[in-house]
């Protein structure tokens, strides 16, 4: 971070830690003073990939200057304020605050030569070790974050090893959690363990030592280790499977509107156009009585019909939950839309979407009723087409969009790409979502390959991210990542 | 600020407060963001409040345009001006005339921004309007001017203080939030929404209230269409006063649960999860962790 900004200034004659480092030293400081620091840490956010323009930051600027500094909350919320303008943006923003923060702390303190009192190898622990589990324990369940802090200091100078850790932050993390026999609560039983602690605070906890422990590390080896960018995992905003759904018919609306207006644009827009007489006289009243411009109806943009086809097969089972929240979610929007879903052979489920409103009674209903599977509960392909082919192939037309959502594993029966080619004929556009990643397809019995030239677009679909590059490639694709055609 | 904020009826959390701080010192837009009835508009109203301003409220729909959030000509007013004149009278004269500020229909925005005093404008759901409409708003946002062709430029008296909210059911142009401060607000703890609802209904017991936000805050852990909002556990606590009800269990819940839920299969979900835990004491006691 600094080295790039910082490098044009010579380094000054501090003493350099260059020779012993663990990790190549300290980063070069950079010019001094705030306005550099506060430049650094806004390229950091950059590259995190948060959009900060140069009026963020002189709105980051203005607003501190308005401020007090002495409350670190007020500091953190005021910059979030301006630099961090959405809710996933602003976790990133937490935790980088958090890194570079730490980091710029940690480097002044190396610097200065400063170091912390710590127990010492030698030095008798003010308590025994079983106490200070039971301790730690509580301090887990309910306690302070400085309690937790504390704690976990502690904890480190009775198991850490001071001095000959792994050297691994992580391998010294979970052997201390070891130590201290601390389990996170198993989800899902009735009665919790009496010695487990809830989940989240567990994390906490191994943050703290997590932090607690590169802080010795960077004390001992006189050297930052360098920045590590975020992890996709950090990064995501934590969500249950309600948010999942959630998401995914936040989604789908956009997707409505996407297509609502999609046959719209393309349709001829000056043919077959009726006279909007009530407009026409009120528009003439600007030229006196004499209709000069003539208004016309607005066109109703039609109305497009969706068939969607979803595979509930087991080799899906995991991705057959999101798709059938996608299923769920298209039916609140559109009302033109037959769904089925098959597994060997094809059943149509429109009826049961449009019965049941609850996303849980939906899955209860086609898990039992649907009757897709007959023997063996393996997908047929192959078979599905046929049967598509002629129960449903006269209703469609070149207004109608085909969605497939499967992953192409036929179980090694005949795909009869044939008959899908006649469907997608028929149909006013066809699209294929496979819940598998681009890695894995046409490996082993996966045939997408035969599917492929016959559709109008493949996309690798497992997260709403992915459910929101097609709806944008839908709409006319904007910055669609290599669509297969 | 918060104290401001506080003595009109609202109780702001620490980021809000500090936020409407920002914004009133640097004349900033604010963007409000947050899931439906978290209190975003009740921000705006109490801002207004706080300070003594006017609040002029522009709700967006899906197409609004400019007609309605910035002005019109008012063309019967024109038409009968022009039909009073007399037929002698030059052409550059009448036009002139009918393009004036006493023909003009002033909509939210350009009253905001032409008030003597300065006011608080609450432009209201951003997110239903569409792009184009978001662009337009730019150049109040940043300039506080709006240009007539006809007229000229008509630039602010004073500045307003801006609100921008928004449910997130579609992400905004970065050009609009490059603007404005940004301020998420969600769903309180149980301990202030406990505050909130004692502020409001101050006659409700406080075991009553506690576990009352303690149902509420159950509630919107299940996943339900719509969870309910601060605004109906304060009616919903309302509710249990004008009842009489000194204990929530789960007879007073089944006939009262309409005001929280408002929809068929949450009614059902919400009967079937949290009407049978009344009864075992389970809640009221959890304390904080509701």
């Amino acid at each position: 971070m600094a080295s790039s900004d910082g490098s044009a200034r010579p380094a000054s004659g501090r003493p350099r830690a260059a020779g012993r480092a663990l990790y190549g030293g300290l980063p070069e400081p950079g010019p001094p003073g705030f306005a550099p620091r506060l430049l650094e840490f806004a390229d950091e956010l950059r590259g995190e990939g948060l959009a900060v323009g140069t009026s963020e930051l002189l709105d980051a600027f203005q607003v501190l200057g308005e401020l007090s500094w002495s409350s670190e909350e007020d500091f953190r919320e005021a910059l979030a304020a301006t630099l961090a303008k959405s809710q996933e943006d602003r976790r990133v923003y937490e935790l980088v605050f958090d890194r570079f923060f730490f980091r710029a702390v940690e480097r002044e303190a190396v610097e200065r030569g400063l170091r912390e009192e710590r127990f010492g190898e030698g030095d008798r622990l003010p308590f025994d070790l079983d106490d200070l589990r039971e301790r730690i324990r509580e301090a887990v369940r309910a306690g302070s974050d400085g309690e937790m802090r504390d704690l976990a200091r502690l904890a480190i100078a009775a198991f850490g090893r001071q001095g000959e850790g792994s050297g691994v932050i992580g391998v010294d993390v979970q052997r201390i959690r070891r130590s201290l026999e601390l389990r996170g609560e198993a989800a899902g039983r009735d009665l919790p363990d009496p010695d487990s602690v809830p989940q989240d605070r567990l994390r906490e906890f191994e943050r703290h030592l997590r932090r607690e422990l590169e802080r010795a590390l960077i004390e001992r080896t006189q050297s930052l280790p360098p920045a590590k960018p975020l992890r996709e995992f950090d990064r995501a905003l934590p969500s249950g499977p309600l948010q999942d759904l959630a998401a995914v018919h936040r989604v789908v609306a956009q997707l409505k509107r996407r297509l609502a207006t999609r046959g719209h644009q393309q349709g001829g827009r000056r043919r077959s156009q009726a006279v909007d007489v009530r407009r026409t006289m009120r528009a003439s009243l600007e030229t006196g009585g004499v209709p000069m411009r003539l208004r016309f109806r607005p066109r109703r943009p039609r109305r497009p019909e969706l068939y969607v086809l979803c595979d509930v097969s087991t080799s899906v089972t995991s991705a057959s939950v999101f798709f059938l929240s996608v299923l769920h979610a298209l039916h609140d929007s559109f009302r033109k839309l037959r769904s089925f879903v098959f597994v060997e052979r094809i059943s149509e489920v429109t009826d049961v979407f449009e019965r049941e409103r609850s996303f849980a009674a939906i899955s209860r209903a086609i898990a039992t009723d649907a009757g897709v599977a007959d023997v063996s509960g393996y997908t047929d392909y192959g078979r599905v087409w046929l049967e598509f082919l002629t129960e449903v192939v006269d209703d469609l037309d070149p207004r109608s969009t085909v969605i497939v959502l499967g992953d192409a594993r036929t179980n090694g029966r005949e795909p009869h790409a044939q008959a899908f080619a006649q469907v997608s004929e028929h149909a006013g556009r066809t699209f294929w979502l496979n819940p598998e990643p681009r890695l894995y397809w046409n490996y082993g019995d996966s045939v997408i390959a035969a599917y492929e030239p016959y559709c109008d677009g493949v996309f690798e679909c497992w997260t709403t991210k992915q459910l929101e590059v097609f709806v944008n490639a839908l709409a006319g694709g904007r910055g669609v990542p290599a669509v297969a055609r | 600020m918060r104290d401001g904020l506080e003595a009109v009826g609202y109780l702001a959390g620490e980021s809000t407060a500090l936020v409407s701080f920002l914004a009133t010192k640097l004349g900033k837009p604010v963007l409000v963001e947050g899931p439906a009835g978290v209190g975003k508009t009740e921000l705006a109203k109490a801002l207004s409040r706080a300070t003594g301003r006017k609040l002029i409220r522009l709700q967006c729909y899906e197409g609004l345009d400019e007609a309605k959030a910035l002005y019109e000509w008012n063309y019967r007013k024109q038409l009968l001006r022009i039909q009073a004149e007399a037929a002698d009278a030059g052409w550059e004269a009448v036009q002139e005339d009918i393009f004036g500020q006493e023909f003009l229909l002033t909509r939210p925005l350009l009253q905001a921004i032409a008030e003597q005093d300065p006011v608080v404008l609450l432009i209201d759901e951003i997110d239903k309007t569409d792009q184009e409409f978001e662009a337009m708003l730019l150049e109040v946002l940043s300039d506080f001017q709006i240009s007539i062709p006809e007229l000229g430029v008509i630039e602010a008296k004073s500045r307003p203080l801006v609100l921008l909210t928004s449910n997130n059911s579609r992400e905004l142009t970065e050009a609009l939030k490059r603007r404005c401060l940004y301020l998420w607000l969600d769903y309180p703890d149980v301990e202030r929404e406990l505050e909130i609802v004692r502020l409001h209904a101050p006659e409700l017991s406080e075991t009553v209230a506690r576990k009352l936000v303690e149902v509420v805050h159950m509630i919107r852990g299940l996943d339900l269409k719509k969870p309910p909002s601060i605004a109906e556990s304060i009616d919903w606590a309302r509710a249990l006063l004008m009842l009489g009800a000194d204990d929530i269990d789960s007879s007073v819940f089944e006939r009262t649960m309409s005001i929280i839920v408002k929809h068929r299969t949450d009614l059902d979900v919400v009967a079937e999860r949290v009407g049978v835990k009344l009864d075992d004491g389970l809640l009221g006691r959890l304390g904080t962790t509701g």
